[in-house]
Protein backbone atom coordinates (compact mmCIF):
# COMPACT_ATOMS: atom_id res chain seq x y z
CA UNK A 1 0.00 0.00 0.00
CA UNK A 2 1.18 3.81 -0.85
CA UNK A 3 1.45 5.34 2.25
CA UNK A 4 -0.44 8.93 1.91
CA UNK A 5 2.24 11.47 2.16
CA UNK A 6 -0.09 13.15 4.46
CA UNK A 7 0.15 11.90 7.46
CA UNK A 8 0.71 14.14 10.20
CA UNK A 9 0.77 13.21 14.20
CA UNK A 10 -0.59 15.93 17.26
CA UNK A 11 3.42 15.83 17.70
CA UNK A 12 3.95 17.41 14.12
CA UNK A 13 0.75 19.43 14.02
CA UNK A 14 1.24 20.88 17.66
CA UNK A 15 -0.52 19.16 20.17
CA UNK A 16 -3.34 21.76 20.32
CA UNK A 17 -3.42 22.66 16.67
CA UNK A 18 -6.35 21.10 15.67
CA UNK A 19 -10.07 21.95 16.57
CA UNK A 20 -10.62 18.21 17.40
CA UNK A 21 -7.14 17.99 19.31
CA UNK A 22 -7.97 20.94 21.38
CA UNK A 23 -11.51 19.28 21.98
CA UNK A 24 -10.08 16.00 22.68
CA UNK A 25 -8.22 18.29 25.45
CA UNK A 26 -11.05 19.94 26.57
CA UNK A 27 -13.03 16.71 27.15
CA UNK A 28 -9.90 15.20 29.27
CA UNK A 29 -9.05 17.84 31.18
CA UNK A 30 -13.10 18.66 32.26
CA UNK A 31 -13.66 14.82 32.97
CA UNK A 32 -10.70 14.82 35.11
CA UNK A 33 -12.03 17.86 36.62
CA UNK A 34 -15.30 15.87 37.30
CA UNK A 35 -13.36 13.30 39.25
CA UNK A 36 -11.48 16.05 41.37
CA UNK A 37 -15.12 17.25 42.39
CA UNK A 38 -16.10 13.69 43.54
CA UNK A 39 -12.93 13.75 45.55
CA UNK A 40 -13.39 17.21 47.00
CA UNK A 41 -17.12 16.43 47.75
CA UNK A 42 -16.76 13.29 49.72
CA UNK A 43 -13.75 14.72 51.50
CA UNK A 44 -16.51 18.39 52.37
CA UNK A 45 -19.13 15.38 53.27
CA UNK A 46 -16.93 15.19 56.71
CA UNK A 47 -17.81 18.68 57.87
CA UNK A 48 -22.08 17.31 58.28
CA UNK A 49 -20.01 14.96 61.34
CA UNK A 50 -17.58 17.76 62.60
CA UNK A 51 -19.80 18.83 65.23
CA UNK A 52 -19.44 15.37 67.01
CA UNK A 53 -15.74 15.63 67.25
CA UNK A 54 -14.83 19.03 67.17
CA UNK A 55 -13.74 18.91 64.08
CA UNK A 56 -10.80 16.44 64.81
CA UNK A 57 -11.31 13.99 62.01
CA UNK A 58 -11.89 17.21 58.86
CA UNK A 59 -8.51 17.94 60.03
CA UNK A 60 -6.45 15.33 60.18
CA UNK A 61 -8.47 14.57 56.52
CA UNK A 62 -7.09 18.35 55.26
CA UNK A 63 -3.76 17.51 56.82
CA UNK A 64 -2.94 14.63 54.81
CA UNK A 65 -4.32 15.92 51.47
CA UNK A 66 -1.80 18.95 52.14
CA UNK A 67 0.90 16.88 52.92
CA UNK A 68 1.00 13.63 51.35
CA UNK A 69 2.80 13.35 48.30
CA UNK A 70 0.76 11.33 46.07
CA UNK A 71 -2.32 13.83 46.52
CA UNK A 72 0.08 16.44 46.29
CA UNK A 73 1.06 15.74 42.79
CA UNK A 74 -2.62 15.30 42.33
CA UNK A 75 -3.37 18.89 43.77
CA UNK A 76 -0.52 20.49 41.40
CA UNK A 77 -2.69 18.39 38.61
CA UNK A 78 -5.58 19.39 38.92
CA UNK A 79 -4.54 23.09 39.23
CA UNK A 80 -2.89 22.83 36.10
CA UNK A 81 -6.06 21.25 34.52
CA UNK A 82 -8.19 23.96 36.22
CA UNK A 83 -5.85 26.65 34.33
CA UNK A 84 -5.74 24.52 31.14
CA UNK A 85 -9.98 23.73 30.65
CA UNK A 86 -9.75 27.40 31.18
CA UNK A 87 -7.16 28.34 28.29
CA UNK A 88 -8.52 26.02 26.23
CA UNK A 89 -11.85 27.15 26.41
CA UNK A 90 -11.03 30.61 26.03
CA UNK A 91 -9.26 29.65 22.55
CA UNK A 92 -11.96 27.86 21.54
CA UNK A 93 -14.67 30.41 21.99
CA UNK A 94 -12.18 32.81 20.23
CA UNK A 95 -12.30 30.76 17.18
CA UNK A 96 -15.58 30.08 17.01
CA UNK A 97 -16.09 34.23 17.44
CA UNK A 98 -14.32 34.63 14.31
CA UNK A 99 -15.78 31.39 12.67
CA UNK A 100 -19.31 34.26 12.49
CA UNK A 101 -18.27 37.39 12.36
CA UNK A 102 -21.90 38.99 11.10
CA UNK A 103 -24.53 37.85 13.50
CA UNK A 104 -28.32 36.90 12.30
CA UNK A 105 -30.73 39.68 12.65
CA UNK A 106 -32.83 36.75 13.91
CA UNK A 107 -32.24 33.71 15.90
CA UNK A 108 -34.09 31.27 17.59
CA UNK A 109 -31.20 29.10 18.86
CA UNK A 110 -33.81 27.56 21.86
CA UNK A 111 -35.50 25.25 19.12
CA UNK A 112 -32.66 23.26 18.28
CA UNK A 113 -30.08 23.16 21.43
CA UNK A 114 -30.48 23.33 25.71
CA UNK A 115 -29.44 26.61 27.13
CA UNK A 116 -26.38 25.41 29.01
CA UNK A 117 -24.73 24.05 26.04
CA UNK A 118 -25.01 27.35 24.32
CA UNK A 119 -23.95 29.32 26.98
CA UNK A 120 -20.56 27.00 28.63
CA UNK A 121 -17.92 29.61 28.18
CA UNK A 122 -20.05 32.31 30.78
CA UNK A 123 -21.06 28.96 32.73
CA UNK A 124 -17.41 27.95 33.06
CA UNK A 125 -16.50 31.55 33.67
CA UNK A 126 -18.85 32.30 37.03
CA UNK A 127 -17.56 28.80 37.98
CA UNK A 128 -14.17 30.24 37.80
CA UNK A 129 -14.76 33.58 39.60
CA UNK A 130 -16.14 31.57 42.42
CA UNK A 131 -13.02 29.48 42.58
CA UNK A 132 -10.93 32.23 42.82
CA UNK A 133 -12.72 33.74 45.78
CA UNK A 134 -13.27 29.49 46.89
CA UNK A 135 -9.27 29.37 46.85
CA UNK A 136 -8.25 32.41 48.71
CA UNK A 137 -11.01 32.16 51.43
CA UNK A 138 -9.91 28.06 51.91
CA UNK A 139 -6.85 26.99 50.33
CA UNK A 140 -4.98 30.20 50.55
CA UNK A 141 -5.89 30.17 54.31
CA UNK A 142 -4.70 26.96 54.50
CA UNK A 143 -1.44 27.05 52.81
CA UNK A 144 -0.13 30.48 53.49
CA UNK A 145 -3.01 31.61 55.96
CA UNK A 146 -2.54 32.12 59.90
CA UNK A 147 -4.19 29.14 61.46
CA UNK A 148 -4.10 28.01 64.64
CA UNK A 149 -3.30 24.69 65.53
CA UNK A 150 -4.98 22.09 67.35
CA UNK A 151 -3.06 19.26 69.43
CA UNK A 152 -4.37 15.30 68.54
CA UNK A 153 -2.66 12.92 71.14
CA UNK A 154 0.94 14.98 70.54
CA UNK A 155 0.59 15.72 66.97
CA UNK A 156 -0.11 19.39 65.48
CA UNK A 157 -2.96 20.12 63.19
CA UNK A 158 -4.03 23.05 61.83
CA UNK A 159 -7.79 23.55 62.87
CA UNK A 160 -8.87 24.32 59.44
CA UNK A 161 -12.47 23.29 60.41
CA UNK A 162 -12.44 26.56 62.95
CA UNK A 163 -12.05 28.35 59.61
CA UNK A 164 -14.44 27.12 57.61
CA UNK A 165 -16.66 27.04 60.95
CA UNK A 166 -15.87 30.78 61.70
CA UNK A 167 -16.47 31.97 57.87
CA UNK A 168 -20.06 30.87 57.65
CA UNK A 169 -21.03 32.68 60.92
CA UNK A 170 -22.00 35.92 60.20
CA UNK A 171 -21.12 37.46 63.66
CA UNK A 172 -17.64 36.64 62.76
CA UNK A 173 -17.49 37.29 59.23
CA UNK A 174 -19.56 40.16 57.66
CA UNK A 175 -19.12 38.93 54.18
CA UNK A 176 -20.54 35.51 55.18
CA UNK A 177 -24.22 36.19 53.61
CA UNK A 178 -22.80 37.29 50.36
CA UNK A 179 -19.86 34.65 50.35
CA UNK A 180 -22.71 31.68 50.47
CA UNK A 181 -24.65 33.63 47.84
CA UNK A 182 -21.79 33.39 45.38
CA UNK A 183 -21.13 29.73 46.52
CA UNK A 184 -24.75 28.83 45.85
CA UNK A 185 -24.41 30.79 42.49
CA UNK A 186 -21.13 29.38 41.73
CA UNK A 187 -22.33 25.32 42.15
CA UNK A 188 -25.96 26.42 40.23
CA UNK A 189 -23.32 27.40 37.65
CA UNK A 190 -21.56 24.24 38.13
CA UNK A 191 -24.75 22.32 37.66
CA UNK A 192 -25.50 23.68 34.32
CA UNK A 193 -22.07 23.23 33.15
CA UNK A 194 -22.08 19.87 33.94
CA UNK A 195 -25.33 19.19 32.65
CA UNK A 196 -24.02 19.43 29.21
CA UNK A 197 -20.11 18.91 29.94
CA UNK A 198 -20.42 15.67 31.27
CA UNK A 199 -22.08 14.07 28.54
CA UNK A 200 -20.11 16.28 25.80
CA UNK A 201 -16.78 15.53 26.83
CA UNK A 202 -17.74 11.73 26.11
CA UNK A 203 -19.03 12.84 22.70
CA UNK A 204 -15.70 14.63 22.06
CA UNK A 205 -14.04 11.94 22.46
CA UNK A 206 -15.73 9.76 20.57
CA UNK A 207 -17.26 7.62 23.01
CA UNK A 208 -20.50 6.98 21.66
CA UNK A 209 -22.84 3.84 21.79
CA UNK A 210 -26.59 3.05 20.78
CA UNK A 211 -26.32 1.02 24.46
CA UNK A 212 -24.49 3.16 26.78
CA UNK A 213 -24.76 6.59 25.68
CA UNK A 214 -27.98 7.30 27.06
CA UNK A 215 -26.39 5.85 30.54
CA UNK A 216 -23.51 8.54 30.15
CA UNK A 217 -26.16 11.08 29.23
CA UNK A 218 -28.08 10.17 32.71
CA UNK A 219 -25.12 10.11 34.83
CA UNK A 220 -23.96 13.08 33.59
CA UNK A 221 -27.57 14.56 34.32
CA UNK A 222 -27.76 12.70 37.91
CA UNK A 223 -23.80 14.15 38.37
CA UNK A 224 -24.55 17.53 37.59
CA UNK A 225 -27.85 18.15 39.70
CA UNK A 226 -26.25 15.52 42.76
CA UNK A 227 -22.75 17.24 43.31
CA UNK A 228 -24.11 20.78 43.28
CA UNK A 229 -26.75 19.99 45.57
CA UNK A 230 -24.40 18.13 48.12
CA UNK A 231 -22.19 20.86 48.21
CA UNK A 232 -24.28 23.67 49.01
CA UNK A 233 -25.96 21.59 50.98
CA UNK A 234 -22.61 21.42 53.48
CA UNK A 235 -22.38 25.58 53.35
CA UNK A 236 -26.26 25.69 54.36
CA UNK A 237 -26.01 23.26 56.98
CA UNK A 238 -22.96 25.07 58.51
CA UNK A 239 -24.74 28.48 58.27
CA UNK A 240 -28.15 27.11 60.02
CA UNK A 241 -26.26 25.85 62.37
CA UNK A 242 -25.12 28.50 63.59
CA UNK A 243 -27.50 30.91 62.54
CA UNK B 1 -51.93 35.09 1.48
CA UNK B 2 -49.75 38.24 2.15
CA UNK B 3 -46.37 38.46 4.09
CA UNK B 4 -43.65 41.23 5.02
CA UNK B 5 -40.56 39.84 4.34
CA UNK B 6 -37.16 41.26 5.59
CA UNK B 7 -34.67 40.15 3.27
CA UNK B 8 -30.55 40.48 3.65
CA UNK B 9 -29.57 42.35 0.34
CA UNK B 10 -26.13 42.88 -0.29
CA UNK B 11 -24.55 44.02 -3.87
CA UNK B 12 -21.13 41.73 -3.91
CA UNK B 13 -18.78 40.15 -1.31
CA UNK B 14 -17.04 43.15 -0.69
CA UNK B 15 -20.12 45.29 -0.02
CA UNK B 16 -21.65 45.97 3.08
CA UNK B 17 -24.98 44.41 3.43
CA UNK B 18 -28.07 45.49 5.25
CA UNK B 19 -31.74 44.24 5.62
CA UNK B 20 -34.52 45.11 3.82
CA UNK B 21 -38.27 45.12 3.78
CA UNK B 22 -40.30 44.34 0.94
CA UNK B 23 -44.26 43.64 0.89
CA UNK B 24 -45.31 40.71 -0.84
CA UNK B 25 -48.81 39.26 -1.80
CA UNK B 26 -50.93 36.98 -3.36
CA UNK B 27 -49.31 33.91 -2.41
CA UNK B 28 -51.01 30.79 -1.90
CA UNK B 29 -50.25 28.39 0.80
CA UNK B 30 -49.49 25.38 -1.86
CA UNK B 31 -46.59 27.38 -2.82
CA UNK B 32 -43.42 26.54 -1.76
CA UNK B 33 -40.89 28.65 -0.06
CA UNK B 34 -38.90 29.78 -3.55
CA UNK B 35 -42.00 29.84 -5.57
CA UNK B 36 -43.02 32.54 -2.98
CA UNK B 37 -39.26 33.94 -3.96
CA UNK B 38 -39.82 33.58 -7.18
CA UNK B 39 -43.31 36.01 -7.24
CA UNK B 40 -41.22 38.56 -5.12
CA UNK B 41 -38.54 38.56 -7.91
CA UNK B 42 -41.21 39.07 -10.64
CA UNK B 43 -42.46 42.00 -8.77
CA UNK B 44 -39.68 43.88 -8.03
CA UNK B 45 -38.57 43.01 -11.83
CA UNK B 46 -41.87 44.94 -13.07
CA UNK B 47 -40.35 47.05 -10.42
CA UNK B 48 -37.28 47.76 -12.57
CA UNK B 49 -35.43 46.74 -9.35
CA UNK B 50 -32.42 44.43 -8.82
CA UNK B 51 -34.23 41.02 -7.79
CA UNK B 52 -33.13 38.94 -5.05
CA UNK B 53 -30.09 36.43 -5.48
CA UNK B 54 -31.23 33.11 -4.15
CA UNK B 55 -28.87 29.65 -4.63
CA UNK B 56 -31.79 26.91 -5.82
CA UNK B 57 -31.50 23.90 -8.62
CA UNK B 58 -33.54 20.72 -8.17
CA UNK B 59 -36.57 22.26 -5.85
CA UNK B 60 -37.24 18.90 -4.76
CA UNK B 61 -34.88 18.13 -1.70
CA UNK B 62 -32.13 16.17 -2.49
CA UNK B 63 -29.43 18.93 -4.57
CA UNK B 64 -28.42 20.93 -1.54
CA UNK B 65 -28.46 23.43 -3.77
CA UNK B 66 -31.05 25.87 -1.56
CA UNK B 67 -30.74 27.60 1.78
CA UNK B 68 -32.11 30.40 3.49
CA UNK B 69 -31.92 31.37 7.24
CA UNK B 70 -35.72 31.80 7.44
CA UNK B 71 -36.85 33.19 11.04
CA UNK B 72 -34.02 32.34 12.85
CA UNK B 73 -34.21 28.78 11.48
CA UNK B 74 -31.80 27.03 8.31
CA UNK B 75 -34.40 25.90 6.16
CA UNK B 76 -37.01 27.69 8.02
CA UNK B 77 -39.32 26.35 10.84
CA UNK B 78 -40.11 22.33 9.56
CA UNK B 79 -37.72 19.86 10.09
CA UNK B 80 -36.10 17.54 8.12
CA UNK B 81 -37.14 19.81 5.60
CA UNK B 82 -35.16 21.64 2.79
CA UNK B 83 -36.39 25.51 1.89
CA UNK B 84 -37.38 24.26 -1.44
CA UNK B 85 -39.57 21.82 -0.14
CA UNK B 86 -40.88 24.43 2.81
CA UNK B 87 -44.39 25.60 2.16
CA UNK B 88 -45.88 28.74 2.48
CA UNK B 89 -49.16 27.23 4.87
CA UNK B 90 -46.18 26.99 7.05
CA UNK B 91 -46.46 30.56 8.12
CA UNK B 92 -49.33 32.74 9.46
CA UNK B 93 -51.04 35.02 6.80
CA UNK B 94 -49.30 38.48 7.82
CA UNK B 95 -46.90 37.50 8.76
CA UNK B 96 -43.30 39.01 8.99
CA UNK B 97 -40.62 36.42 7.89
CA UNK B 98 -36.92 37.11 7.99
CA UNK B 99 -34.68 35.68 5.32
CA UNK B 100 -30.89 35.97 5.34
CA UNK B 101 -27.46 34.27 4.23
CA UNK B 102 -25.65 31.28 5.72
CA UNK B 103 -23.42 33.10 8.53
CA UNK B 104 -19.95 31.51 8.38
CA UNK B 105 -16.77 33.33 7.75
CA UNK B 106 -15.74 30.06 5.17
CA UNK B 107 -19.20 30.40 3.72
CA UNK B 108 -18.59 34.41 1.98
CA UNK B 109 -22.15 36.16 0.80
CA UNK B 110 -21.53 36.02 -2.98
CA UNK B 111 -24.86 38.27 -3.62
CA UNK B 112 -27.64 38.84 -1.33
CA UNK B 113 -28.61 35.26 -0.29
CA UNK B 114 -26.29 33.35 -2.06
CA UNK B 115 -22.93 32.18 -0.45
CA UNK B 116 -20.12 30.03 -1.65
CA UNK B 117 -19.70 26.87 -0.17
CA UNK B 118 -16.88 26.05 -2.22
CA UNK B 119 -15.34 25.32 1.27
CA UNK B 120 -17.14 22.36 1.41
CA UNK B 121 -16.37 21.30 -2.79
CA UNK B 122 -12.20 21.99 -0.78
CA UNK B 123 -12.62 19.40 1.78
CA UNK B 124 -14.19 16.40 -0.51
CA UNK B 125 -11.12 17.17 -2.88
CA UNK B 126 -8.67 16.43 0.11
CA UNK B 127 -10.13 13.06 1.17
CA UNK B 128 -14.05 12.51 0.24
CA UNK B 129 -13.16 9.66 -2.07
CA UNK B 130 -11.61 5.82 -2.16
CA UNK B 131 -9.05 5.73 -4.97
CA UNK B 132 -9.46 2.89 -7.13
CA UNK B 133 -6.97 1.82 -9.64
CA UNK B 134 -8.92 0.94 -13.27
CA UNK B 135 -6.26 -1.11 -15.02
CA UNK B 136 -6.58 -5.03 -14.26
CA UNK B 137 -9.43 -6.45 -12.99
CA UNK B 138 -11.34 -3.89 -10.49
CA UNK B 139 -12.93 -5.96 -8.08
CA UNK B 140 -17.17 -5.24 -8.32
CA UNK B 141 -18.16 -3.68 -5.69
CA UNK B 142 -21.39 -5.54 -5.56
CA UNK B 143 -18.78 -8.78 -5.13
CA UNK B 144 -17.89 -7.38 -1.72
CA UNK B 145 -19.47 -8.20 1.25
CA UNK B 146 -20.98 -5.38 3.61
CA UNK B 147 -22.67 -6.41 6.74
CA UNK B 148 -26.11 -4.70 6.49
CA UNK B 149 -25.93 -2.28 9.26
CA UNK B 150 -22.97 -1.27 8.03
CA UNK B 151 -24.44 -0.52 4.58
CA UNK B 152 -27.30 1.07 6.04
CA UNK B 153 -25.31 3.38 8.28
CA UNK B 154 -22.91 4.24 5.27
CA UNK B 155 -26.07 5.19 3.10
CA UNK B 156 -27.66 7.29 6.20
CA UNK B 157 -24.49 9.10 6.21
CA UNK B 158 -24.53 9.24 2.62
CA UNK B 159 -27.82 11.19 2.57
CA UNK B 160 -25.86 14.52 3.15
CA UNK B 161 -26.39 16.92 0.43
CA UNK B 162 -24.04 19.54 1.66
CA UNK B 163 -25.97 22.17 1.53
CA UNK B 164 -24.60 23.94 4.92
CA UNK B 165 -27.67 23.95 7.27
CA UNK B 166 -25.11 22.45 9.61
CA UNK B 167 -22.57 25.43 9.94
CA UNK B 168 -25.43 28.12 9.42
CA UNK B 169 -27.37 26.40 12.29
CA UNK B 170 -24.18 25.74 14.27
CA UNK B 171 -23.37 28.76 17.16
CA UNK B 172 -20.14 28.47 16.60
CA UNK B 173 -20.34 27.98 12.89
CA UNK B 174 -18.83 23.81 12.77
CA UNK B 175 -18.87 21.86 9.85
CA UNK B 176 -18.47 18.86 12.12
CA UNK B 177 -21.62 17.26 10.98
CA UNK B 178 -21.08 17.88 7.54
CA UNK B 179 -17.79 16.73 7.16
CA UNK B 180 -18.43 14.03 9.50
CA UNK B 181 -20.95 12.52 7.08
CA UNK B 182 -18.34 12.47 4.71
CA UNK B 183 -15.69 11.06 6.95
CA UNK B 184 -18.11 8.04 7.44
CA UNK B 185 -20.06 7.26 4.56
CA UNK B 186 -16.38 5.84 3.49
CA UNK B 187 -15.25 4.89 6.60
CA UNK B 188 -18.16 2.31 7.44
CA UNK B 189 -17.31 0.48 4.11
CA UNK B 190 -14.64 -1.78 3.27
CA UNK B 191 -13.28 0.09 0.53
CA UNK B 192 -12.96 2.61 2.58
CA UNK B 193 -10.50 1.43 4.52
CA UNK B 194 -7.08 1.63 3.16
CA UNK B 195 -7.20 5.63 3.49
CA UNK B 196 -9.88 5.88 6.44
CA UNK B 197 -6.73 7.79 8.63
CA UNK B 198 -5.11 10.03 6.24
CA UNK B 199 -8.63 10.93 5.13
CA UNK B 200 -9.67 11.63 8.22
CA UNK B 201 -6.91 13.51 8.86
CA UNK B 202 -6.36 15.02 5.72
CA UNK B 203 -10.38 16.56 5.87
CA UNK B 204 -9.97 17.53 9.36
CA UNK B 205 -7.17 19.62 8.55
CA UNK B 206 -9.20 21.15 5.88
CA UNK B 207 -11.66 21.87 7.38
CA UNK B 208 -9.67 23.84 10.10
CA UNK B 209 -8.01 25.88 7.43
CA UNK B 210 -11.34 26.93 5.63
CA UNK B 211 -12.07 28.43 9.18
CA UNK B 212 -15.11 26.83 10.42
CA UNK B 213 -15.71 26.99 14.39
CA UNK B 214 -15.07 24.14 16.55
CA UNK B 215 -17.87 21.73 17.76
CA UNK B 216 -19.35 22.28 21.31
CA UNK B 217 -21.60 19.28 20.81
CA UNK B 218 -24.85 21.32 21.17
CA UNK B 219 -26.40 19.02 19.10
CA UNK B 220 -28.49 21.90 16.68
CA UNK B 221 -26.80 20.89 13.56
CA UNK B 222 -28.20 17.37 13.84
CA UNK B 223 -32.13 19.01 14.60
CA UNK B 224 -31.89 21.61 11.71
CA UNK B 225 -29.99 18.78 9.12
CA UNK B 226 -32.97 18.48 6.23
CA UNK B 227 -31.76 14.70 5.91
CA UNK B 228 -31.40 14.07 9.70
CA UNK B 229 -27.85 13.18 9.53
CA UNK B 230 -26.99 12.07 13.10
CA UNK B 231 -24.41 13.15 15.92
CA UNK B 232 -23.40 9.48 15.85
CA UNK B 233 -21.23 10.55 12.72
CA UNK B 234 -19.73 13.46 14.50
CA UNK B 235 -18.28 10.76 17.46
CA UNK B 236 -17.01 8.69 14.93
CA UNK B 237 -14.61 11.48 12.92
CA UNK B 238 -13.47 12.00 16.74
CA UNK B 239 -12.55 8.72 17.31
CA UNK B 240 -10.89 7.99 14.00
CA UNK B 241 -9.33 11.22 13.75
CA UNK B 242 -8.01 10.40 17.74
CA UNK B 243 -6.92 7.25 16.26
CA UNK B 244 -4.95 8.56 13.47
CA UNK B 245 -2.92 10.60 15.81
CA UNK B 246 -1.99 7.96 17.92
CA UNK B 247 -1.00 5.46 15.67
CA UNK B 248 0.62 7.78 13.24
CA UNK B 249 -0.90 6.11 10.07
Amino acid sequence: MIRPEHTTSMAQTGILKSSLAKKYAMAASGLFLCLFLVGHLAGNLQLFMAPSDGGRQFNEYAKFMTTFPAVKLLSYLTYFAVLFHFADGIVLSLQNRKARPVRYAMERPSTNAGWSSRHMMLLGTIVLVFLVTHMQNFWWQMHFGEVAMVDYDGVLVKDLYTVVVAFFNPELNSFALPAIGLYLLGQFALGFHLWHGFSSGFQSMGLRHPRYTKWIVGLGKAFSVVVPVLFSSIVVFMYFTQA
Amino acid sequence: MDFTLKIWRQEGPQEEGRMETYPVTGITGDMSFLEMMDVLNDQLIRDGQDPVAFDHDCREGICGMCSMFINGEAHGPNRKTTTCQLHMRSFKDGETIYIEPWRASAFPVVKDLAVDRSAFDRIIQVGGYVSVNSSGNPIDANAIPVPKEDADAAFNAATCIGCGACVATCKNASAMLFVSAKVSQLALLPQGQPERMSRVQRMVDQMDKEGFGNCTNTGACEVECPKGISLDNIARMNRDYLKSQVTGE
